[in-house]
């Protein structure tokens, strides 16, 4: 309890209907004793800004498998930019090329988690992500 | 810089919905720093209706509270929702899925909704859950809906200590004798049966309704017990108790597709004003502060106590009872003696 807990909220964007990797995940990341905001299927950008404002989470995850990250992921940040949650990092999992990641990275994407990543490494990366927010923050 | 718990207090009740959301989150993670935003915001609150829901898992608690919702808000109403939901007893993580079955009120700036994870806080749920709620009251929220699982006595007390509280069933769940066994129907200001349009509905419409018939505490709310005028309702003062009765009504809905809802929403605003005419809305009030002052001291006596005995004292105690060289109670007996003994020194 002394730990601050941290919060992430994992949604699905857009309208493939594929959730076994995020909820793999949403497990994965509670088990690592982190809180896990669900927001299930086919969120729209507008939705996701609202849900990560509304529950006040450390990080946002997006889980794509439809390859429409390309439209979706700038969207959904603009979004969130235009309600001040410039300071939340996203995290993007699924089947995105190479050639996007580096893309996605310049619209403020911090991680990119293919599949077959491990999820003790998406919890260190996510835990180290958010020590590093709080300590500029304070 | 991170704005003090103060400004955010200042925003939240101008309206700032980001500040709520970080005020929320400094209530639950650190009541000591949020104490300055309580004290800010609190002349602000006691204007919203404070509704509690419990029930088992897969009632569709979260469904219907999102059904009442809508109906509120097409009546113009604002709603914020605290969606309390459990810790992993062994991770401390936990997965919230409440907004799954809230997605119809997203993008309505009239609704604010909070997951919770109940956390492993000393006393903590009911304390942290109500500053929630007076927080989403005093930024002007018309009603605000605490949904708790209705399994753990500390959920179930949260759900209590709101104005109305529903009690939520559904057909095909061994209802009838859980609901008494869990204890849970007593608190019930309002039944739902929700999923009626399931097999056994009436069966569970039936045993709720024999079951106030035959033993609800409203009915015989107070009579002589050795000599002395006993109540049985302790929200209510005794000599209010044959002044006014409420019969908890039992509203059959199916929450899916929003039937029932509406009578639902009535039966929750008829209760209100029933506590208004029958002059029991101070009175609960203040029967609900009682309690909550109650459990907040202790929570603090324990916490100073604790951090008064010297390191490992407790765990050598858990050794001992244990070891059977002390019976719980004289374990406790030391370690109480001990802390004494620690405060006069100190």
């Amino acid at each position: 309890m002394l730990e601050q807990n941290i919060r992430v909220l994992i949604a699905k964007p857009g309208l493939d209907g594929h959730d076994r990797g995020a909820k793999v995940i949403a497990r994965a990341l509670r088990d690592a004793g982190i809180e896990v905001i669900y927001t299930g299927l086919r969120q729209t950008p507008e939705m996701i800004a609202e849900a990560a404002l509304q529950e006040d989470v450390d990080v946002v995850g997006l889980s794509i498998l439809s390859g429409a990250h390309m439209a979706l992921v700038p969207r959904i940040r603009e979004v969130m930019d235009s309600q001040g949650l410039d300071d939340i990092p996203l995290l993007v999992g699924g089947i995105i090329p190479d050639d996007d990641r580096n893309e996605l990275e310049k619209y403020g994407v911090r991680g990119v988690f293919g599949p077959g990543a491990n999820t003790e490494e998406i919890v260190r990366f996510i835990r180290h992500l958010v020590a590093a927010d709080e300590g500029t923050a304070e | 810089m991170k704005p003090s718990a103060l400004d955010l207090a200042e925003a939240a009740v101008a309206g700032n919905r980001r500040a709520l959301a970080q005020l929320l989150t400094l209530i639950e993670n650190n009541a000591e720093r949020a104490a300055p935003a309580m004290s800010r915001l609190y002349s602000h609150t006691g204007r919203a209706h404070i509704i509690g829901i419990t029930g088992a898992p897969g009632t569709g608690k979260s469904t219907l509270v999102a059904a009442m919702a809508q109906a509120w808000r097409a009546e113009g109403k604002t709603v914020g929702i605290i969606a309390v939901d459990p810790t992993s007893p062994f991770t401390g993580g936990a997965i919230l899925g409440d907004r799954i079955r809230m997605r119809d009120l997203s993008g309505d700036e009239g609704v604010f909704i909070r997951s919770m994870a109940t956390r492993g806080a000393l006393g903590g749920l009911a304390a942290v859950t109500l500053d929630q709620a007076r927080a989403l009251d005093a930024a002007g929220f018309d009603k605000v809906l605490i949904e708790t699982v209705g399994a753990g006595q500390n959920e179930v007390a949260v759900a209590r200590l709101a104005q109305t509280t529903l009690v939520v069933e559904a057909p095909g769940l061994g209802d009838e004798v859980q609901a008494i066994k869990a204890g849970i129907l007593e608190i019930a200001d309002v039944l739902v049966v929700n999923k009626a349009d399931r097999p056994g509905a009436t069966q569970t419409v039936r045993a709720l309704r024999t079951m106030i018939e035959t033993g609800h505490p409203a009915l015989k709310t107070r009579w002589m017990h050795h000599g002395q005028m006993i109540g049985v309702d302790d929200r209510y003062p005794l000599e209010d108790q044959d002044v006014a009765l409420w019969i908890p009504p039992i509203v059959e809905t199916v929450a899916a597709d929003g039937k029932g809802v509406d009578l639902l929403v009535s039966k929750i605003e008829e209760h209100r004003n029933y506590l208004e005419t029958a002059g029991l809305r101070a009175p609960l009030e203040r029967a609900h502060l009682e309690v909550e002052l109650m459990n907040r001291l202790e929570a603090r006596l324990l916490k100073r106590l604790l951090e008064r005995l010297p390191e490992g004292v407790l765990s050598e105690m858990v050794t001992s009872v244990q070891q059977r060289t002390r019976t719980p109670e004289q374990a406790i007996e030391a370690l109480l003696s001990q802390a004494e003994v620690l405060a006069v020194e100190s």
